[in-house]
């Protein structure tokens, strides 16, 4: 709880936090920045956890254990990501978006 | 009675082609000839046999009586059906005697003529094929099953004519030959749709019934002035003229004479080509009540003016067969003409009489002139008159024959060819003066034209020929004996005993004054001819000079051929045919082209949905995801 900051100026924040993300995802011509992307999803939603947690649950702590699965989550998956760039730079010799476009019409 | 066993008649030849035709690569040649002899051998004795019985004992009270065996093949409704059968009747028989008797003899001569030939037994085959064609076409018993042998006999003739199939002419020969009878066969085709319509059968005896449809309800029904009857007969007629080489159909029978010529004795002389004749005496009741007898006017004045045309271009051919071919034309001609001025009871129906006399001795004396110009042509290995002279000392025996089948055709007395033309001149005579006239005439061009052939051949100066000609062996002197004999013989067979418009004999008498004028006439001719072509002159030169354009007009036999090519050529293929195939080419094909198009532009635009990138797959899900929480939550609000 902070005075003075109701829970929708925060979820404001985390809303435009989550947007950015999606945005990068889309428009981001190297692999490593789309997957730095995915962080800022990810860090929105855990975000989120937290706030509805202390703003509406504030007796409970489930959201905040949440959120630390989500961190681990977020370093798997990241694990998982860069192991395939790894393999797919075996091939192409880059990290760039438009080098992985060859399974098209 | 019981006639059910002329169903051999044609099915014996049909054996014989299937076998021949299916093992002709292991019958060895010989075996074939005597195979096929044989075989019509048996169809004659049968033919011979049929005929004794029935003129003998198929009369009742006087009338000759029909026999059919059938059985329904084909039923369209419960009363319009096709059926297929025997029919037998006084002309039938008649034409099973002649058709067995020139198929005999033309097998019994091919064995000798078409030795050393590659194609022996297909030779044989194909005149198996034709003869149970044709005699299909004679016994048949309505006019679909008529009309089936009709087409048969057309295949045939196909074939036999492209027998030498290496040699282009005969190519096109057989082609021209096939196309002209088969766009005639259109016209039959619609005759046979309209009769069968209207009076709901296909059967001869219905149709010919004097108290059926055809001729009691013929004008029920008309179209621009005539009745639909009328017109049925009529298209009918034309596939006849077309058959039969009427005048606008008869571009094919002088191109015809490049196929053998045993083939051009047998069909093309004295079976095929009467097919049309006979239609139109099976017919003949129809044709004789329906509208008081129109559709026979058609028929007369059509083979009269076929008769006079051809006789006239006979005259100035130089090739042997040709001349024989239009003298086929003409004496067709005369078959038709007599058809057309008959009329139907007794006396009246000597027209009738006289054609299929005409028929039956014209059969004889045709077949002999061709095979005895078969048997020159091989001898001088030409077929040109100017190649040919003085053949009479080498080849008595064709000499002789030829020259009775020539007298006989020219009419001169006590030879059959008398008989039987001087019965159609008195037809012609008691019914239609101008239509008389224009016969004597082309009696007396015939006789003229066939002694010019005689002179030209047997007499005259001899030519340098390469070896000297023979004469045949005994195997091909058989058949022109027994149709020499034939030639003399036949004429004193009392016709009208036997064969009548309404089947009841009456006698027929010589008329003498009639038989004068045209043995007169036949005699002049047999003089012209004598003085301008026995010994070598140049009289027939200028004579021909003297007639300047028309003789050019005459020897490139009236240019028909270039018309007719002419119209189809730059009239109906030119503006016709090419803008219907624009049409085709550019409207629709393009049509069919352009859906496809439509699809492939289509394709190439939406192809970019699958672009490759990820990140447009990840904006398609995203998308898609927000519109679902959209309706969601549009849902969820109310």
């Amino acid at each position: 709880m902070i005075e003075g900051i109701s829970i929708y100026e925060i979820l404001t924040l985390t809303s435009i936090l989550f947007f950015i993300g999606t945005y990068g995802f889309f428009t981001r011509e190297n692999l490593i920045t789309v997957l730095m992307s995915i962080e800022l999803i990810l860090n929105a939603s855990a975000v989120n956890f937290v706030v509805i947690n202390t703003y509406l649950y504030p007796d409970f702590l489930q959201g905040a254990i949440f959120s630390i699965f989500i961190i681990a989550l977020a370093a798997a998956e990241t694990a998982l990501a860069i192991a395939i760039i790894i393999n797919l730079y075996k091939i192409v010799y880059s990290v760039e978006v438009k080098d992985t476009e060859t399974m098209k019409y | 009675m019981d006639f059910s066993y002329t169903i051999f008649i044609p099915l014996i030849p049909l054996a014989l082609f299937l076998i021949l035709g299916i093992f002709s690569k292991k019958i060895p040649p010989s075996i074939s000839g005597w195979l096929g002899s044989l075989g019509l051998g048996t169809s004659f004795a049968l033919s011979l046999y049929t005929a004794y019985h029935y003129y003998l004992e198929g009369k009742l009270n006087g009338v000759y009586q029909t026999f059919t065996y059938k059985s329904t093949w084909l039923i369209f409704s419960d009363k319009l059906h096709i059926d297929m059968g025997v029919l037998i009747d006084p002309i039938s028989v008649m034409m099973l005697v002649v058709v067995s008797t020139i198929s005999f003899m033309v097998h019994l001569y091919s064995r000798g003529y078409m030795k050393g030939d590659d194609g022996y037994t297909r030779f044989f085959a194909y005149l198996a094929l034709f003869s149970f064609s044709m005699f299909g076409l004679v016994l048949a018993t309505n006019l679909f099953q008529m009309y089936i042998f009709w087409e048969l006999v057309g295949a045939s003739s196909f074939l036999l004519i492209g027998y030498y199939y290496t040699k282009p002419s005969a190519v096109a020969a057989a082609k021209k030959a096939f196309i002209v009878t088969r766009f005639a066969d259109l016209g039959f085709l619609i005759g046979i749709l309209l009769i069968s319509y209207y009076s709901g059968t296909f059967d001869f005896s219905e149709i010919n019934n004097p108290e059926g449809y055809v001729i009691t309800s013929w004008a029920s029904t008309s179209f621009m002035g005539l009745s639909v009857m009328t017109w049925g007969l009529i298209l009918i007629f034309m596939g006849g003229a077309g058959k039969s080489a009427m005048l606008p159909f008869h571009i094919w029978l002088p191109d015809a004479m490049e196929g053998p010529t045993p083939v051009s004795a047998l069909i093309h002389a004295a079976t095929m080509v009467v097919a049309g004749v006979y239609l139109v005496a099976r017919l003949f009741p129809a044709f004789s009540f329906v509208e008081n007898g129109f559709a026979l006017e058609v028929v007369a004045y059509v083979g009269a003016i076929s008769s006079l045309v051809a006789a006239i271009i006979a005259l100035t051919q130089n090739d042997i067969k040709r001349v024989l071919a239009f003298s086929t034309m003409s004496q067709i001609g005369y078959m038709m003409l007599a058809l057309g001025v008959s009329k139907y009871e007794g006396h009246e129906g000597l027209g009738y009489m006289a054609s299929m006399f005409h028929l039956f001795t014209h059969a004889m004396f045709k077949a002999l002139l061709f095979l005895g110009a078969g048997s020159v042509i091989h001898a001088v290995h030409s077929n040109y008159l100017k190649d040919m002279g003085g053949l009479r000392k080498y080849m008595p025996v064709t000499h002789i024959t030829f020259l009775i089948a020539a007298l006989s055709i020219s009419g001169v007395p006590f030879f059959a060819g008398f008989f039987s033309k001087d019965e159609i001149l008195a037809a012609a005579y008691e019914h239609n003066m101008l239509i008389y006239i224009s016969s004597v005439f082309v009696a007396g061009l015939t006789a003229f034209y066939m002694f010019r052939l005689y002179f030209g051949i047997f007499w005259g100066k001899e030519k340098q020929y390469e070896h000297t000609p023979h004469e045949s062996p005994m195997s091909m002197k058989i058949p022109l004996f027994f149709l020499a004999f034939m030639s003399i013989a036949a004429g004193y067979i009392h016709f009208s005993d036997y064969i009548t418009a309404d089947r009841k004999p009456f006698s027929a008498h010589l008329n003498y004054s009639l038989a004068a004028i045209a043995t007169t006439v036949g005699l002049i001719g047999i003089l012209l001819a004598y003085i301008f072509y026995k010994k070598e002159n140049n009289l027939a030169d200028k004579f021909s000079q003297a007639f300047g354009a028309f003789y050019k007009w005459t020897y490139h036999k009236f240019y028909f051929d270039e018309i007719y090519l002419f119209v189809t050529k730059k009239i109906i293929f030119g503006i016709v045919a090419s803008t219907v195939a624009w049409f085709d080419k550019y409207i629709v094909d393009a049509s069919m082209v352009g859906i496809g198009n439509v699809t492939v532009s289509f394709s190439s635009k939406i192809k970019g949905m699958q672009s490759g990138k990820f990140q447009d797959y990840a904006m398609a899900f995203v998308g898609g995801g927000v519109v679902l929480a959209m309706v969601v939550f549009y849902i969820w609000i109310n």
